[in-house]
């Protein structure tokens, strides 16, 4: 069968089961929209580039699945290019389908063009530019292979006008391509040698990470860490991991972690790493991060091993694979837990628990921002998908929202990008029309993507914008006060739109509440709402995030606010 | 740590850009490549790309790590540790000037340097060796005058399998 590339493009997108594209046209996808036009394919229109990556970032966190973009050439392609370094730190199954002037213009600095495979290489897991029409088949194929294969992350198609015009013979029975998935074997060797280390271990701890939600793995993670009895810390891509409310979980690690969950990675004596790379806000100093544990590391990725810390038994494979084995493996070995040396552990951290937990103070006439969370998770009673913008709203939602299931937090983590949660809501919404989806933003996040509320309203896609306004890039900030003697350098952002005119004005609704007593009802109006919504809480200005871990220092080294030091 | 020179053997898939994304992933990463060769397999759509580069046991580990997350990155071997010869070649020519005209012919015969273009003014010399050997060479071309010199990257090849 003869077709065209922009009609092959789509078969190969329903093949892929794609469901939903986020995307905006321009000059050199022409073409492929004209095709859209004509097919069922389901198509969000955006309102910047970047929106379109994120929202197919937060589609592809919530499901599991790639999320897909579509964007033009030039300006179209560089727009997505923060998006896609998201989802790269992340490890996001992404595929980002550019524009590209005809083959016979590359390199003529032609009207809109760039060269964005040149540009994104560095920030994709792969990128292609197809040339001919006989490759475009295969190539989309292989993208979503690799796109979603091994450690995943974003793959970016760049498509030449003139290929996408052209037609070839197309047979999908005929597209072959290159396996990229590593051959796992499970290492009976490692088992045993795990096996030995947690029958010697007092104090076992587990760290699990983002590899156990996109390995599917967060069950048998459970199972294993209540079944022998393991505590569980996470870092920020972990959560929803391993239950939040279990009493088992410590919260995140890191520089604003619990005092509980870095307490006890500096004491304990064996530390089991799930899909986790130890990224620097998450160890501190490297010399003291587990310095009395001997390391277990289990990850897909070989290159994470021994990257940032020194491990004693690296696991290289998929996390539910491993996992499986190990669970396989203890049980017939006959592992039995010894319930009286887990006790004295378990009690140690109990204490830990009762001495510093995570608190805050709301009294008086302010709104505190956790506060806010707080209402938000016991009215949604934690059935909700919760995305964040960066800073310091998105450290409060780690520590005061629990999240017990995986996929329920869409955050970005490895780059920190402002901006990320509004659209990634959209994209999580059309995943899940049924459920609640709440991006908790800042000011100062929230106005890096603010047109996407057009997105929103045109497509009456129903998130809601908690917004913890606090009239300052709140995060920086806080270093500011504590590390810069309050020389608030560019922070301050009083001068900022009327949230609830602005959403108005973009047919969302918009809600304000200014008092601790508006809160719980501004919540309960806006969440109840078949409409988009923007909530606007005035809290409390200068409120910080603690703990925190000062940079470059020990992790069990933290301040604790209006408490004193705790060495 | 001591930091050494490592040799390392990628056999990689022979695509547009592969070069590109190698070198993009050490330099982007903030490592040196100190030389490099590359070309094609017996087999066009397979390359081979030996460099060398100049890093402490972790940062060749990391590098090599950094090497295989790549898509179209086959294999990557470091031959340092393991039996291999290594061959560079350099093209030098030599202007006959009547003060270093006899010198240089003298040096020839005694060094057996191969004369690839053999002109009135001028010689031009192809030397073919190891590291150590080619460094030998240019300490004794020096002395005479170099016009020009053209000197490729190691290539290496693994005696263990």
């Amino acid at each position: 069968m003869k077709l065209k590339g922009t009609e092959i493009l789509l078969k190969v997108l329903e093949e892929e089961k794609v469901e939903i594209i986020f995307g905006y046209p321009g000059g050199a996808v022409l073409d492929i929209y004209d095709q859209l036009y004509k097919s069922k394919m389901k198509h969000i229109l955006v309102r910047h580039e970047q929106g379109a990556v994120h929202a197919a970032d937060g589609y592809a966190r919530s499901t599991g699945k790639v999320g897909v973009c579509l964007v033009t050439s030039g300006p179209g392609a560089t727009n997505t290019v923060t998006g896609i370094a998201t989802a790269n730190m992340d490890s996001i199954p992404l595929v980002v389908f550019t524009g590209q002037v005809p083959t016979g213009l590359i390199g003529n600095d032609a009207f809109q063009e760039c060269d964005i495979t040149g540009i994104t290489r560095p920030c994709t897991k792969h990128n292609f530019l197809v040339r001919n029409i006989e490759d475009l088949a295969a190539t989309v194929k292989e993208a979503f292979h690799i796109a979603r294969s091994g450690r995943p992350g974003p793959v970016l198609v760049d498509l030449p006008k003139n290929v996408m015009a052209a037609s070839t013979e197309y047979d999908p029975a005929n597209i072959k391509i290159r396996n990229q998935e590593a051959a796992y074997r499970p290492a009976f060797k490692k088992m045993a040698d795990l096996q030995e280390m947690l029958t010697t271990a007092r104090k076992p701890l587990i760290m699990t990470g983002g590899g156990v939600i996109l390995g599917r793995a967060s069950d048998l993670l459970t199972e294993m860490a209540r079944k022998y009895q393991i505590p569980v810390t996470g870092t920020l891509m972990g959560l929803g991991s391993f239950p939040g409310t279990d009493p088992l979980w410590l919260g995140m690690l890191g520089m604003h972690g619990t005092y509980y969950a870095n307490m006890a990675i500096s004491h304990c004596d064996l530390l089991i790493a799930v899909g986790v790379r130890f990224d620097d806000r998450v160890t501190g100093t490297i010399e003291t991060f587990a310095a009395r544990a001997k390391i277990v590391h289990i990850d897909i990725d070989p290159s994470s091993i021994n990257k940032n810390v020194a491990v004693d038994l690296p696991i290289i494979g998929d996390t539910k694979a491993v996992l499986k084995d190990l669970m396989k493996y203890l049980d017939e070995h006959n592992f039995t837990l010894d319930t009286a040396g887990r006790k004295e552990w378990l009690d140690q951290i109990a204490d830990w628990k009762k001495q510093v937990p995570l608190t805050y103070c709301q009294n008086g006439t302010v709104i505190k921002p956790q506060y806010v969370i707080e209402t938000l998770y016991k009215l949604t009673q934690g059935d909700a998908i919760i995305t964040t913008e960066v800073g310091q709203n998105q450290m409060w939602t780690a520590q005061f929202f629990p999240f017990d299931k995986p996929n329920t937090l869409v955050s970005s983590g490895g780059l920190g990008t402002m901006g990320f949660g509004f659209p990634a809501a959209i994209g999580v919404k059309c995943a899940f029309p049924d459920k609640h989806v709440v991006d908790i933003a800042g000011d100062g996040s929230i106005q890096m993507n603010i047109q996407e509320l057009a997105t929103a309203a045109q497509y009456q896609i129903n998130v809601k914008i908690v917004l913890l306004n606090n009239g300052y890039l709140g995060m920086v900030r806080q270093w500011q006060e504590l590390f810069y003697e309050k020389r608030y350098s560019f922070t301050d952002m009083t001068y900022a739109p009327d949230f609830v005119k602005l959403a108005e004005a973009f047919g969302v609704v918009g809600l304000r509440a200014t008092k601790p007593e508006e809160v719980e009802p501004t919540l309960k109006e806006g969440l109840s709402l078949d409409k988009p919504v923007l909530m606007d809480f005035r809290v409390s200005r200068e409120e910080c995030v603690y703990p925190m871990v000062h940079p470059g220092d020990s992790i069990s080294n933290m301040s604790l606010g209006s408490r004193e030091m705790i060495n | 740590m001591e930091k050494k020179e490592h040799i390392i053997s990628i056999l990689v898939h022979n695509k547009p850009d592969v070069l590109a994304r190698i070198a993009g992933t050490l330099g982007g990463k903030g490592y040196n490549i100190e030389s490099l060769c590359v070309n094609s397999t017996t087999q066009y759509e397979i390359s081979k790309i030996v460099m060398t580069t100049v890093g402490t046991k972790e940062t060749i580990n990391r590098i090599e790590g950094q090497l295989r997350r790549l898509v179209d990155v086959i294999q990557v071997d470091n031959l340092t540790n393991v039996e291999s010869i290594h061959r560079e070649l350099i093209l030098v020519r030599l202007n006959l000037t009547p003060d270093k005209k006899e010198q240089i012919q003298e040096a020839i015969e005694t060094n057996k340097w191969k004369i690839i273009v053999n002109a009135d003014a001028y010689v031009v010399l192809e030397i073919i060796g190891d590291q150590s050997q080619i460094g030998f060479a240019l300490a004794r071309l020096e002395p005479m005058g170099i016009a020009d010199i053209t000197r490729t990257g190691i290539i290496a090849l693994n005696l263990e399998h």
